[in-house]
């Protein structure tokens, strides 16, 4: 069944066109992957999948539901989340807090006023998120403030934010970009096990084939604004426009 | 205890000891003597230093969790002595109704300004606040002082007449603020020797205010309310892309905030039955500024620390006079006296404000946690002077 | 008609003032990044540059005069200043006359050197730093500013007269064929006005034909890419901080006899200018002009009998009704780029 469905959606941006007429549809619970050359338009897809920006025409489903013209947090009520390409974490917050504060969104799903509340009465929402940190094995890491993690840290903090919400849809902005190929490898691993054992479905951009290949299911490829081919891993490798798409940018 | 950890329930405790004993602490020194003008425990300026710690807490609420820097706090303080003015005038001299009045009033005014103000994040927020406050001291300065219409009585500030209807007053209740019956004027003196204590009813009705006014910050600092503000402040978009529309809670933060400070307002005219304008203009917005970053944005008792001090130094720098500095200095040389005395000259009495902003500016640049982190700066190198010292000493057991 | 004139006139010379101090900030705010909140205090050093210079020339020395009695019946004690002694009395009598547009040549350097000091020895300091640790230093400098003239000058106005051949008001009614005395206007707000749009004719042509301008506005657009290039775009930046102090300055030193300098001045032009901004749209030069003029004649007009009786005080608080206006309805600005004053 088909969770997300991009239809004929156009951004202009002045005179350039960054999305002419991008269809996309992603199955339920598959890895699906966007590639493309620089510029190809995937960050403005994105964007327009989360509410970050409005297309011009076109439509965006997600659940049979239209995601268009609602505000990013109502788009995340929906179920999608998004991992951002810097990690964006709270910074001044310790890494338990960081992980409370989705919990809340998802229990609560607007705003509350629990000023007078206490966290000593929030047990569940501690063990959820205590178990969400072991999972990614950050539990040691509990009460560190978050702006003081590595990198990579920050980057599997924000990725169970995302997972404590149980979303349908996570959408992945380059999740490897700048990580040494140990932490790639993890990250790949991680990914796979939230797929099959959470049943999350995954829209993924990245630049690193490796981890295109190693995760994908389909992958749609992107070039200059417009989807040139979607298909499965072993027939994108071999098909010539993609080669022509890319060894047009590698020669550069 | 009462839902704090202990080391909250413990700032707690102490700050309920300071404020019960604030007239003993802040009158060290015998009536008589010389030092007498360094005492701050009169009634007045401890009512102040009370009341401005529950506005600084209140707007420390606002920018020590948020980072949304209001320069327009004064307008919900005016607003709230207004409120309580008119119930004075309308209805009775007990505080009570007037107090209500003052905090509901600039709870709605909040909500108003907030929900403009908040279209706007960063400097542009802080310009709005700004805007308003200005606008609201405009208002209540001419606008809404004209014989068609007078809300506020203009320059000459709002007070209560002898022809005022004063529905629930009776003779035998007394002719100021009192809480049903009780004067807020009443002062008990107590004489020990030299010294001289005044217990003074409006001090300690403030003091309870600020009491709870503190327990409640201390309570929603510590709340999931309080950690979403603090989210806010550190990163707006991800709570945004995490589900949770940002916009409600600054809302609620601002009009929290702006209810301690129509609660603040309300106390001044506990204290004092009158509002001007004055009090809503912007440079009042600025002064809760300097008092909750002097003291340390986002600590729970930097504000009050930051209010006491300002208010304390304001009393008594601006009554220190050059003769004054020629007694202090009277030991030296002449030359030197007079030099020195024409190099204080212009950071006492009426030129206060020029230290006030030379303080304000070394805080900011050198120390933006404030006094509090100034504290714990010295705190840390006593420690570690005297683990030197415990160091030194055990390598001097050794050698021996 | 001719009312209608009269209040557009009547206009100019404040909407000049928030012009030039609205351009400056906006200056300041579109190359570093600061909002300035000491930028009104800068209007006040200016409006004092005037206010030194006059008191400069008019130092004089005591001569006693046998002949004549003061009211004691004492021998009349007179002052006569230096210059007149100088240059005798009629030359002398009229450069201490013409001491306000005098005090433009020395106010030039001066409100440079102090924007230039104040960039160096504390904005740049701040770049870095929150926008709220900006906004709250230079409040205190602002303050300290402040404190540091009236310590000097005193808590009251300032008399500061214009030369007193430019004193008298011109009648335009009588040009345009209305009765006379039906629009007059006073000789001195009719030069603040050319003034002040000669200053942001040569900010703009400066701007506009300068490299040196063609980097700043490249660097107000894009400060970051500008300084991959290469080119020291601090240096430059901090020269357009003296020079947005100059024009700050020089609207002080020409306002001088419109209304007598105190030292608080500064502040009050200060958040009207802040609200120009707002409404001009913030980081937009022509934006921030327009506005002013705009804002000052309507403040004019609310400010004539008619509109202060049918809504009283309403001089007072149009400006901010018109800014909350414009935010809630067009959140840029009159002439704001999309997405800047957006967020």
């Amino acid at each position: 069944m088909a969770i997300l469905e991009v239809k004929g959606v156009n951004k202009r941006f002045g005179g350039l066109a960054a999305l002419s007429d991008v269809n996309l549809t992603v199955q339920e619970s598959t890895v699906h992957a966007i590639i493309g050359p620089n510029g190809a338009g995937k960050s403005t897809l994105l964007n327009c999948l989360v509410g970050k920006l409005m297309p011009d025409s076109g439509s965006v489903m997600f659940d049979n539901r239209s995601v268009l013209g609602r505000k990013p947090h109502e788009i995340n009520q929906m179920g999608i989340s998004r991992v951002f390409q810097t990690p964006e974490i709270f910074g001044d917050l310790t890494v338990l807090e960081n992980i409370m504060i989705p919990c809340f969104a998802k229990r609560d799903g607007a705003f509350r006023m629990h000023a007078f509340e206490q966290f000593a009465n929030e047990a569940e929402l501690i063990d959820k998120s205590d178990a969400i940190l072991a999972d990614v094995s950050m539990a040691d890491q509990r009460d560190a403030h978050a702006a003081s993690l590595s990198r990579g840290d920050k980057r599997r903090l924000e990725m169970a934010m995302c997972l404590v919400q149980e979303p349908r849809l996570l959408l992945l902005d380059e999740p490897t970009a700048g990580m040494a190929r140990a932490d790639t490898n993890n990250t790949i691993d991680l990914l796979k096990e939230i797929n099959s054992k959470r049943d999350i479905t995954m829209v993924i951009i990245e630049h690193d084939m490796h981890v295109v290949f190693s995760l994908a299911e389909r992958i749609t490829v992107l070039a200059q604004g417009t989807p040139l081919v979607e298909d499965t891993p072993d027939n994108i490798k071999g098909n010539p426009k993609v080669q022509e798409a890319y060894l047009g940018e590698s020669q550069i | 205890m009462l839902g704090l950890n202990k080391n909250d329930t413990t700032l707690f405790v102490v700050i309920i000891i300071l404020t019960i004993l604030a007239p003993f602490l802040l009158n060290p020194f015998p009536t008589e003597s010389t030092l007498a003008q360094f005492n701050a425990g009169y009634p007045d300026l401890m009512e102040k230093f009370v009341v401005f710690g529950i506005f600084a807490i209140g707007f420390n609420i606002l920018f020590g969790l948020t980072g949304y820097l209001s320069f327009g706090h004064a307008a919900f303080l005016g607003v709230g002595s207004y409120s309580a003015v008119w119930i004075y005038k309308l209805f009775t001299y007990n505080v009570i109704p007037a107090l209500i009045l003052a905090v509901i009033v600039s709870g709605i005014f909040a909500i108003l300004i907030g929900y403009v103000s908040l279209r706007r994040s960063g400097i542009y927020f802080s310009i709005l606040t700004l805007a308003f406050a200005q606008m609201s001291f405009a208002l209540a300065y001419s606008v809404l002082s004209n014989p068609k219409f007078n809300l506020t009585n203009g320059e000459t500030g709002l007070q209560i007449y002898a022809n005022d209807l004063q529905l629930f007053h009776r003779e035998s209740l007394p002719n100021f603020p009192h809480i049903f019956g009780l004067s807020m004027g009443s002062t008990y003196k107590l004489g020990v020797g030299p010294w001289e204590f005044q217990f003074n009813v409006a001090y300690y009705f403030c003091a309870l205010m600020m009491i709870a006014s503190f327990y409640f910050a201390i309570r929603l600092f510590r709340s999931p309310f309080g950690m979403m503000l603090r989210a806010i402040k550190s990163n707006q978009q991800r709570l945004n892309y995490t589900g949770l529309n940002s916009r409600p809670y600054m809302l609620a933060a601002f009009v929290v905030s702006g209810m301690y400070a129509g609660l603040a307002g309300g106390l001044l005219a506990v204290t004092d039955p009158l509002a001007g304008a004055e009090r809503m203009q912007w440079t009042a917005s600025g002064e809760v500024v300097l008092m909750t970053i002097l003291g340390g944005t986002g600590t729970l008792i930097g504000p009050v620390l930051g209010a006491g001090f300002i208010k304390y130094f304001e009393n008594i720098f601006s009554k220190i006079n050059d003769q004054v500095l020629h007694q202090w200095f009277t030991f030296l040389p002449d030359g030197i006296e007079d030099f020195l005395v024409a190099i204080v000259h212009p950071f006492i009495g009426k030129g206060w404000h020029l230290t006030l902003g030379i303080l304000f500016m070394l805080v900011v640049i050198f120390l933006p946690g404030g006094l509090v982190e100034g504290g714990q700066r010295i705190a840390r190198i006593a420690r570690r002077l005297m683990n030197r010292d415990k160091a030194a000493d055990a390598a001097n057991v050794s050698a021996e | 008609m001719d009312a209608l004139l009269l209040q557009i006139l009547n206009g100019l010379d404040k909407g000049s003032a928030y012009a030039l101090i609205a351009l400056g900030l906006t200056l300041i705010f579109g190359t570093l990044g600061v909002v300035n909140f000491a930028h009104g205090a800068l209007f006040m050093i200016g409006a004092f540059c005037a206010v030194f210079i006059q008191g400069l020339l008019n130092l004089s020395y005591e001569t006693i005069d046998e002949t004549q009695k003061d009211f004691l019946g004492n021998p009349l004690k007179v002052k006569t200043p230096y210059l007149e002694n100088w240059f005798g009395p009629e030359t002398g009598g009229a450069i201490i006359d013409w001491s306000v547009p005098l005090a433009i040549l020395f106010a030039i350097p001066v409100m440079i050197a102090v924007g230039v000091i104040m960039e160096r020895g504390l904005i740049k300091h701040f770049y870095k730093r929150p926008h709220a640790d900006q906004i709250l230093v230079t409040f205190g400098l602002a303050i300290v500013l402040q404190e540091v003239i009236k310590y000097f000058y005193g808590a009251n106005p300032i008399p500061t007269p214009a030369p007193s051949s430019l004193t008298g008001a011109f009648d335009f009614g009588v040009l345009l064929g209305f009765d006379p005395n039906a629009v007059i206007y006073p000789y001195w707000r009719m030069i603040y006005f050319v003034f002040a749009m000669s200053i942001i004719g040569a900010v703009f042509a400066f701007l506009q034909f300068t490299t040196f301008g063609m980097v700043v506005r490249a660097g107000m657009a894009d400060r970051e890419t500008v300084s991959m290039l290469g080119i020291n775009i601090d240096k430059r930046f901090t020269m357009m901080f003296g020079i947005a102090a100059a024009v700050a300055g020089l609207a002080g030193v020409m306002y001088t006899p419109i209304a007598p300098p105190n030292y608080h001045m500064g502040m009050d032009f200060l958040v009207l200018s802040f609200v120009v901004v707002v409404v001009g749209g913030m980081g937009s030069l022509p934006g921030a002009v327009l506005a002013g003029f705009l804002l000052g004649i309507l403040e004019s007009f609310a400010s004539t009998t008619w509109a202060t009786t049918t809504i009283p005080g309403i001089n007072q608080v149009i400006i901010y009704v018109v800014a909350i206006i414009v935010l809630l309805t067009r959140p840029r600005g009159l002439m704001g780029r999309k997405g800047v004053m957006e967020e």
